[in-house]
């Protein structure tokens, strides 16, 4: 029996499966949620093809690529602080799991400056379809980042408790399959508005 | 002794008689931060009866409104209001949640011989998740919706009613969903009792794997959607506004594609309820194992192609009108199977009709009939004419009610001793089964012929010529609302002065049959091992009874 | 609603062919009813437990391989059948007649508007010789409604911002109801029309009724149509630039600066008397060259010229434009 009260009727190996299963029939409605969205895309894309040439050319693809970069490494930082752990480091752990937060941190930063210059520009989720997309597309993904940041966060104060250690690190490796998520989520966002006219 | 005696080896936990089981503690907190699913499965149950008979005052009220043609009674205004919260809190907050999350949460871990499911805490939270959507919906009503539940934009996107605050409430109330369906998958999955492998389980949690499955593919969708419609009414963005660009049509596309597969989601728990009761009470083996437990999967997995059905005359293209017509008809195949299936149980067994089977057997009828009122639809011909009129009210009403109500009413007339430690009063069981059957088809079938007549859906007012067949389904629904009377005051009266259960009282050869009635907060003593399946019925001689 | 069963009285073929698919079905689908309920009820009285021991004895056959097979063929063929005939008459009733007339239809929360193609509208009466195919043109000028003609068994949602279309073959004089049936707010359950089949003669003579064509058209079109046809726009535009005299777009109902300081809102008043006494108050910035068009223009007329005025003066990009008038004019204003 584990020992951990919520999964009293689970062994540690039936507990340990279940919620891999788990992780990755959430991730399975995340996709299916941005699923509905990136059909919208596609649909208002084919009907407005040269609004979205034109449009696109608005966002600042230099801080979008900086964020592609600022999420990739946060997906490393977070894969290496799970390696961390599986060998029982505490330290590198912690380390990794802050630098990743810290980065998820960073993402929203440059996100608020660029949603902050554009509706300087007066362009706002109304403006037309290709921004109204942008908008609720990358809001919603950074709901997901901020969620993912408090999930993080959460795993870093029970790590702090002592909580993970090589034997026994699941809620570390399925927040990191979260958040490798939310890196592809990203990953498909930045080719699709930013840089393809 | 084996696991497969027809009696069942049934050790109660704690001794014969009185115990109160998982019921035993008391006090508020213990009920409303219960991880125990047998407790979380209570709360949804009451909350999702409760809004059965919220949705059922409505639907007295809009029978009554529609005995008179013209203006009477009240404003066509609150009439529109109620036939839009009538549906809405039928399908959202009783029909989608009321056999998953309730009988579901509460038989899943027992049946498959666990002791809880996957995730408690996440069930927990999956209920107060449930009833913070019900808080915000119920909050819109300030200013009422009148869209009808399937909020068509852009009338929904303009109307003054707050459709905002309601869309939140439903994507609550979808996130709730999700998470059981994700917990039902996992248990499933990782949980089952030793021994028992894909082909020993029961056919309910066949049905309820198939739902699950749908219900985590399916509900992101129509999340997506209401939250764009929210956004569409708060930032002005134009998805489905033809003024910005957008189409109302993708609005209809996005919301179908969830509500066709959720009608499975209504069904299939009901038809595993009926694939437990009628072998139960046939003494025979159920009839398909294979064919039903594969014919869930396969009414999952066609039921997401074929949501076009519901848009022939919307405007969308005639091709994919065409697809989608094709495709419809091959979902009734499987279904079709089952019903074979539960006939061919019947054949040469030893039926009893105590209430449960009363109810599996209605099932069975209505929902048949209710399936090839849908023939009409799928063929685009017909569905041209019957479309958006009270034909489709009909054709839903008795496959969602004769259908889906009807193996809730089977399940929770089966199981009840189970639930509760007592026995229902089989007499006014089948009188409240009596009235309910006969006022059920009075309301119902009358309504099939003033749709085809051309009596629209949703009209408050009408012309003068359909007025004779509505009164007659305004009174069948009196017959109906009383028969609905007589089953409740009969569970209340079980609940306080029911004769004590059996652990066993119908002889099933499911696990939950092992648990006590009822059943100790964690279910089993010693989880027991399984080493066939529970559908051994058959005795050739009363010799070979052990 | 005509008798759906008489085919002598069917309002038209599409009803006739409709109904041909829905006997079918039906035919089909009740004998597969009584088989498969009777074998329900048979089986459910003939097994019934006969004494109160459970001894009885129950076969334990759990499958037989070929029944499945049976059972999933046969429904499979039948429910074939029932789609290649209900898509057939579906590709008959959707296919275009030649020959036949263009009638538009405007939808909107609570009428329909029919429009013919002499120019005539008439709301809530759709007329048409029997005998002669028509095509129906439809849009909706707000939300979705529904076109729903009973005694022709035929249905089709409009849409805003498209055009959706139905065939109607009127082959039988009469008058029969049409009805909403996409929800459309209040008005829904009586927002109702009629079509009138007419004999051929009687027919001729209301389409020569030409008296009601100009009056029938809807204001604001027909102050559109005289806007275009008394020469304004050599002077005025509707999309926000200035010109000889203001623009028209956002012009309804907004604030304007008058020579000698005053300061007026654009009304149904100031608008009429734009036309017939334009000295009266000239805008700040603009010559004082505007004919009068006193005896050119009826009281109907004018009417009709605010109608349209004011639809260009709907949303936010009224008041806006004219603020982006004034900066071009470099704030002469």
């Amino acid at each position: 029996m584990s020992d951990h009260p919520s999964h009293a009727h689970m062994d540690a190996a039936q507990a340990y499966e279940a919620a891999k299963l788990g992780i990755w029939t959430f991730l399975a409605t995340e996709v299916l949620l941005f699923g509905g969205l990136f059909t919208a895309y596609i649909v208002f894309r084919l009907k407005f093809p040269q609004m979205f040439h034109e449009d696109h050319f608005h966002l600042n693809r230099i801080l979008g690529a900086v964020n592609t970069i600022v999420l990739i490494c946060s997906s490393l930082t977070v894969a290496l602080g799970i390696a961390a752990i599986r060998k029982g480091k505490q330290g590198i752990f912690k380390l990794f799991l802050s630098l990743t937060i810290l980065l998820a941190a960073a993402f929203l930063g440059i996100k608020y400056v660029e949603w902050t210059e554009k509706f300087a520009h007066g362009l706002f989720p109304d403006t037309d379809v290709f921004f109204s997309l942008y908008f609720v597309m990358t809001g919603l993904h950074g709901l997901h980042v901020l969620g993912g940041m408090l999930v993080l966060g959460g795993v870093l104060v029970l790590a702090g408790k002592g909580r993970f250690s090589e034997h026994y690190c699941t809620p570390v490796e399925i927040s990191g399959l979260y958040w490798h998520f939310v890196d592809l989520v990203w990953i498909y966002l930045f080719p699709l508005f930013y840089l393809i006219g | 002794m084996t696991e497969t005696t027809a009696e069942g080896a049934a050790l109660p936990l704690s001794g014969s008689g009185q115990s109160r089981g998982y019921l035993e503690e008391k006090g508020f907190w213990s009920w409303a931060l219960t991880l125990d699913h047998k407790r979380i499965g209570v709360l949804y149950l009451l909350t999702t009866l409760l809004f059965f008979l919220v949705g059922g005052v409505f639907g007295l009220l809009i029978r009554i409104k529609l005995m008179v043609p013209g203006q009477q009674i009240f404003s066509d205004h609150v009439y529109n209001v109620l036939f839009t919260l009538h549906g809405s809190v039928m399908i959202f907050l009783f029909i989608i949640p009321a056999i998953p999350s309730g009988l579901g949460n509460f038989f899943i871990p027992l049946l498959i011989g666990a002791r809880d499911v996957a995730f408690p805490r996440i069930n927990l939270a999956s209920y107060w998740i449930f009833v913070a959507g019900i808080g915000v919906i119920v909050a819109s009503l300030v200013r009422p919706m009148d869209t009808g539940w399937t909020f068509y934009t852009p009338y929904s996107a303009k109307t003054a009613a707050d459709v905002t605050l309601l869309s939140f409430g439903i994507f609550l109330i979808g996130m709730s969903s999700i998470l059981t369906g994700l917990n039902f998958l996992v248990t499933i999955h990782k949980l089952r009792a030793p021994g028992m492998t894909w082909n020993r389980m029961p056919l309910f949690i066949w049905g309820m794997y198939a739902t699950s499955i749908i219900q985590v593919v399916a509900t992101p969708v129509v999340g997506i959607t209401f939250l764009l419609l929210a956004m569409e009414r708060l930032f002005g963005i134009g998805f489905f506004d033809p003024a910005k660009g957008g189409d109302p049509l993708l609005f209809q596309h996005f919301f179908w594609f969830y509500s066709h597969p959720v009608v499975y989601v209504m069904i299939l728990p009901a038809m595993g309820i009926i694939s437990e009761v009628v072998p139960v009470f046939s003494r025979k083996p159920i009839f398909g194992y294979n064919a039903i437990a594969y014919s869930s999967l396969a009414i999952a997995f066609i039921g997401f192609f074929v949501w076009g059905h519901h848009m022939f005359v919307s405007g969308m293209s005639k091709t994919a009108g065409i697809i989608f017509s094709f495709l419809t008809f091959f979902v009734a195949v499987p279904t079709a199977v089952k019903v074979f299936n539960w006939i061919a149980t019947m054949y040469k067994g030893s039926i009893t009709f105590e209430s449960p089977m009363l109810y599996a057997l209605t099932f069975i009828f209505l929902f048949t009939f209710g399936g090839l009122t849908g023939m009409f639809l799928g063929a685009l011909a017909t569905n041209v004419h019957v479309h958006d009129t009270y034909f489709i009210v009909a054709h839903f009403h008795y496959t969602m009610m004769g259908g889906t109500v009807m193996g809730l009413l089977a399940g929770l007339h089966y199981w009840f001793p189970k639930m509760t430690g007592r026995m229902l009063d089989e007499k006014p069981a089948r009188a409240g089964w009596l009235l309910i059957f006969i006022g059920f088809n009075v309301t119902f079938l009358t309504q099939f012929f003033l749709g085809y007549g051309g009596m629209p859906r949703r009209w408050a007012e009408y012309p003068p010529q359909f007025q004779n067949l509505h009164i007659v389904s305004t009174v069948g629904s009196w017959i109906l609302a009383l028969g609905i009377l007589v089953m409740f005051v009969n569970f209340v009266r079980g609940l306080y002065a029911g004769k004590p259960a059996p652990a066993n009282p119908w002889k099933g050869l499911t696990l939950e049959w092992r648990a006590a009635s009822p059943p100790a907060t964690e279910n089993f003593e010693t989880i027991p091992v399984v080493a066939d399946w529970p559908y051994g019925y058959a005795k050739r001689k009363p010799e070979s009874n052990e | 609603m005509t008798n759906a069963y008489a085919y002598q009285e069917a309002a038209s073929r599409s009803a006739v062919q409709i109904d041909a698919v829905f006997i079918f079905i039906t035919a089909v689908s009740l004998f597969f009813f009584f088989l498969v309920e009777g074998l329900l009820i048979y089986f459910a009285v003939r097994y019934r437990r006969k004494k109160a021991s459970e001894d009885a004895a129950t076969s334990d056959v759990t499958s037989n391989l070929v029944l499945e097979i049976v059972w999933v063929l046969i429904p499979s063929l039948v429910v074939l059948a029932f789609f290649v005939y209900g898509y057939l008459v579906y590709r008959d009733v959707n296919t275009p007649s030649p020959g036949s007339s263009d009638i538009n239809v405007v939808a909107e929360q609570f009428n329909f508007e029919f429009k013919y193609a002499d120019g005539r509208t008439e709301a809530s009466e759709l007329r048409v010789p029997v005998g002669k195919p028509v095509k129906l043109i439809m849009t909706s000028r707000d939300v979705i409604h529904g076109f729903f003609l009973p005694d022709f068994r035929l249905k089709q949602d409009i849409l805003p911002g498209q055009y959706t279309y139905l065939y109607l073959h009127p082959d039988r004089e009469g008058t029969y109801d049409i009805f909403c049936t996409q929800y459309c707010g209040v008005g829904h359950s009586t927002m109702r029309a009629k079509l009138v089949v007419m004999p051929p003669g009687e027919y001729a003579k209301w389409a020569a009724g030409g008296k009601f064509a100009q009056a029938a058209l809807p204001l604001s079109e027909r102050g559109k149509a005289l806007l275009e046809k008394s020469g304004c726009l050599g002077c005025h535009t509707t999309d926000g630039t200035a010109k000889i005299g203001p623009t028209f777009k956002g012009l309804y109902g907004r604030k304007v600066h008058l020579e000698g300081g005053r300061e007026v809102t654009a009304d149904e008043e100031y608008i009429r008397e734009s036309l017939y006494d334009p000295g009266a108050k000239i805008v700040r910035g603009f010559p004082n060259v505007m004919p009068t068009f006193k005896g050119r223009l009826s009281d109907d007329d004018v009417a009709a010229v605010i109608a349209y005025l004011k639809t260009l003066s709907e949303g936010k990009g009224g008041g806006g434009k004219g603020e982006k008038e004034k900066k071009e004019r470099g704030g002469r204003e």
